[in-house]
C-alpha cells in the first residue's frame, strides 16, 4: 500500500478540484476515481475561506483527505504563508508546495522551492514539492526534510505527457526508496500508465480530467490505466530486444526451418 | 388572483410579467431596495446558449435557445443579434478546437472573416468561431423597461411587508437569489468592469479564450463595453479585487490596445447563485414556488424559469394582456 508520511492510502490516483464545469461534476468524477486525496488551491478560488464555503462544504462531504497546494504562489513568502493559512483552514499539515518561477510556462522556481520546503518541513509540514525531473534538486528537497516528490513529466495543463522518459528513469531509479508521484502535464491515461510502469508510486492530475468531453468518464480510465501502470510494474515487463522470439514451441513441428 | 414576488432581479420580473401576462394580480418585494444588489445588474447580458454550453450541460441550450425571441417578444427593440465571436490569442489557438469540439451552432471563421464582421479586431485575430444564431442585450435597460411595464399593469413594488401580509397571498414566489435560505445554494462571486472608449467599435460580443474563467467583451450603447467575469467560489460581495482587475483589463488590452486608453468609469461584483450542478431550479412547496440557482444565465435562463413556474399557477396566457402590451 502507498504510504505518505505514514498515512497508508490505498488509490494511487490524485485528483485537482479546478475547472469542472460544475461541483457536482466534480464530485461524481471524484468518485468515479476513487481518489481518496483531492488537492485544493487556496490562493485563488477561496477569496476568504468562509465565504466560499459552499463549494468546500460540498467537498468536505465527500470525506476525502486534503492536500492543499500554493498553486500561484511566486516566491517563498507568499508559499511558506499560504502554506500556513492552509494548515488553518484544512486542519492539516500536508502541503503540496509549488513555487512558480516563471508566469508563461508554469516552471518551478526550484531554488525558493527548496528553500520554502526548508522552512515548512522546520515548521512541522508534511511537504510534497513540485518539482522538476533534475536530480540534484530532488536531493536538496529530500535534504530538506521532504519525504515524498512529485516531479513533473510536463509543463502545468501542457497534456503532453512524459516528454523526457530518461529523466523520468533515472530519478526513479536514482531514489529507490522515496516515494514519488509524477503531478503535472498528463493528457490521457496512456501517459499515467506509462510513467507508473516506471515505478511512479502515483499521480497526481487535474486538466486532463476536468476538461474531457466526459469528466466523469475520463476520470475512470486515469483509474484504470494507473491500476495496469502499478500492476504491470510489479509484474516485471518484458524488456524490448533486437530479434523476433517465437512464442510458441518450435519443437514438436514436423518440420524444423 | 395574488401573487407576490419576492425579489426583484431578473428572475422575479420576468415571472412578474408572466404571471401579469395570465392576468394575475403581482406585489413585488424589493427588501435590498437597491437595484445594483441583484446579480441580474452586472450581467453581461449574452444570450448565447451555444458558447455556454462549452462549460454547461445541454439543457442550457433546450432552456435557452428561446431567450432571444422572448425578450425581443416582451421589449421590443432590447435585442441586438448580431451573433458571438470567439477568438483566442496565437499560443491559445488550440483551445479554440477544444471549444469548438464542445459547441455546436457555429462556424469557423479566418482572418478575413473576422475583419468583415469585426473590422477593430482585423489582422489581429487570425482563426475564430462565429456563432451566429446568438444576441445579446443591455441588462439595465432590460430591467428598468420591465419595470416600467409591470408599473403600468399596476403591479406594486414593495420594499416591507409584514408576516400576516405576505400569508395573506394565494401564492408567493421566492426570487431572492443568494439572499434565499436555500442550503443547496452556493454564490458564485462575478467581477466586472464598464469601460469607455470612443476609438473601439464592436458590434457583438467578443469571447477571449482565457485559461481560468470565460472573458467576454460585450459593447453597450455610448461606447460602453462591459468586460466581464471572474468566477470566484465565494459568496463574500464587496469591492473588486486588484489581481482581477489586471487580468480583465489585461485581457481586454490583448483584444485591442486602444482599451489601453479607455476610461474605466464603473467596477462592480455580484454574487451569482447556483446549485451543485450549475442549473437552475423550480420548486413548488406549497403555495410557495422558489426560482433560483441561474447562476451565470440570469437573462438566458430567466424567461423560460419564469414561464415554467407560471404554468404552475396560470397555465394560460391571457391574449387580452398580450395586446394590451402594444399600446403601453
Amino acid at each position: 500500500m502507498l504510504k505518505l508520511y505514514g498515512v497508508e492510502i490505498s488509490s494511487r490516483l490524485m485528483l485537482g478540484t479546478a475547472q469542472y464545469s460544475s461541483p457536482a461534476i466534480l464530485i461524481d468524477a471524484i468518485k468515479a476515481s476513487q481518489t481518496e486525496i483531492i488537492t485544493v488551491s487556496l490562493r485563488r478560488e477561496m477569496s476568504g475561506v468562509k465565504s466560499g464555503d459552499g463549494f468546500w462544504s460540498l467537498l468536505r462531504s465527500l470525506g476525502l483527505r486534503v492536500l492543499p497546494n500554493t498553486a500561484g504562489c511566486h516566491t517563498v513568502k507568499e508559499a511558506v504563508l499560504t502554506a500556513h493559512m492552509a494548515r488553518d483552514i484544512f486542519s492539516t499539515d500536508w502541503v503540496k508546495l509549488e513555487v512558480i518561477g516563471n508566469h508563461d510556462t508554469l516552471q518551478p522556481d526550484v531554488f525558493a522551492l527548496v528553500e520554502a520546503a526548508r522552512i515548512l518541513t522546520e515548521d512541522g509540514f508534511k511537504v510534497f514539492p513540485y518539482t522538476t525531473d533534475d536530480l540534484v534538486v530532488a536531493e536538496r528537497l529530500l535534504e530538506a526534510g521532504c519525504e515524498v516528490l512529485m516531479p513533473w513529466c510536463a509543463p502545468i495543463g501542457s497534456a503532453m505527457g512524459p516528454m523526457n522518459l530518461h529523466a523520468l528513469r533515472s530519478i526513479r531509479g536514482h531514489f529507490p526508496g522515496i516515494v514519488m508521484i509524477v503531478d503535472a502535464g498528463l493528457g490521457r491515461p496512456s501517459h499515467a500508465a506509462a510513467v507508473m510502469e516506471l515505478g511512479f508510486d502515483a499521480v497526481l492530475l487535474n486538466t486532463a480530467v476536468a476538461k474531457a468531453g466526459d469528466p466523469v468518464a475520463m476520470a475512470q480510465a486515469f483509474a484504470k490505466a494507473v491500476d495496469a501502470g502499478y500492476l504491470a510494474h510489479h509484474a516485471v515487463v518484458l524488456e524490448p530486444r533486437d530479434m523476433a522470439v517465437p512464442s510458441t514451441p518450435v519443437i514438436g513441428r514436423a518440420v524444423f526451418t | 388572483m395574488n401573487v407576490l414576488v419576492k425579489g426583484a432581479g431578473v428572475a422575479g420580473l420576468t415571472v412578474a410579467y408572466e404571471l401579469c401576462l395570465r392576468g394575475a394580480e403581482v406585489t413585488i418585494l424589493e427588501p435590498f431596495r437597491d437595484e445594483r444588489s441583484a446579480a441580474s445588474w452586472y450581467a453581461g447580458g449574452m444570450l448565447a446558449p451555444w458558447c455556454e454550453r462549452e462549460s454547461a450541460e445541454q439543457p442550457i441550450i433546450d432552456l435557452g435557445s428561446k431567450a432571444a425571441d422572448w425578450w425581443e417578444a416582451t421589449l421590443p427593440g432590447t435585442v441586438t443579434r448580431n451573433g458571438t465571436l470567439v477568438i483566442a490569442s496565437p499560443r491559445d489557438v488550440k483551445e479554440l478546437d477544444r471549444f469548438g469540439g464542445r459547441t455546436s451552432g457555429f462556424v469557423h471563421i479566418g482572418e478575413e472573416a473576422i475583419s468583415l464582421l469585426e473590422p477593430d479586431l482585423g489582422g489581429a485575430f487570425r482563426k475564430g468561431l462565429f456563432f451566429e444564431g446568438e444576441a445579446h442585450l443591455e441588462p439595465r435597460r432590460v430591467l428598468k423597461d420591465l419595470r416600467t411595464m409591470l408599473t403600468a399593469w399596476n403591479t406594486r413594488f414593495e420594499t416591507e411587508m409584514s408576516a400576516p401580509e405576505i400569508s395573506d397571498f394565494e401564492w408567493v414566489l421566492d426570487c431572492t437569489g443568494i439572499a434565499s435560505s436555500d442550503t443547496d445554494l452556493r454564490g458564485v462571486r462575478g467581477e466586472m468592469l464598464l469601460l469607455r472608449s470612443k476609438d473601439i467599435s464592436l458590434s457583438r460580443p467578443i469571447r477571449l479564450i482565457h485559461p481560468r474563467f470565460p472573458l467576454y467583451i460585450v459593447p453597450r450603447p455610448d461606447n460602453i463595453f462591459m468586460v466581464g467575469a471572474t468566477m470566484i467560489e465565494s459568496h463574500a460581495s464587496g469591492p473588486i479585487k486588484a489581481r482581477s482587475v489586471m487580468e480583465l483589463l489585461n485581457a481586454a488590452y490583448s483584444v485591442h490596445a486602444a482599451f489601453g486608453e479607455a476610461e474605466i468609469i464603473e467596477t462592480g461584483a455580484g454574487i451569482r447563485p447556483a446549485y451543485p450542478d450549475n442549473l437552475p431550479r423550480v420548486v413548488k412547496t406549497g403555495n410557495r414556488i422558489s426560482i433560483n440557482g441561474l447562476y451565470r444565465h440570469g437573462f438566458l435562463l430567466a424567461p423560460a424559469m419564469a414561464r415554467q413556474a407560471a404554468d404552475m399557477i396560470l397555465p394560460e396566457r391571457n391574449v387580452r394582456h398580450e395586446t394590451h402590451r402594444q399600446w403601453l
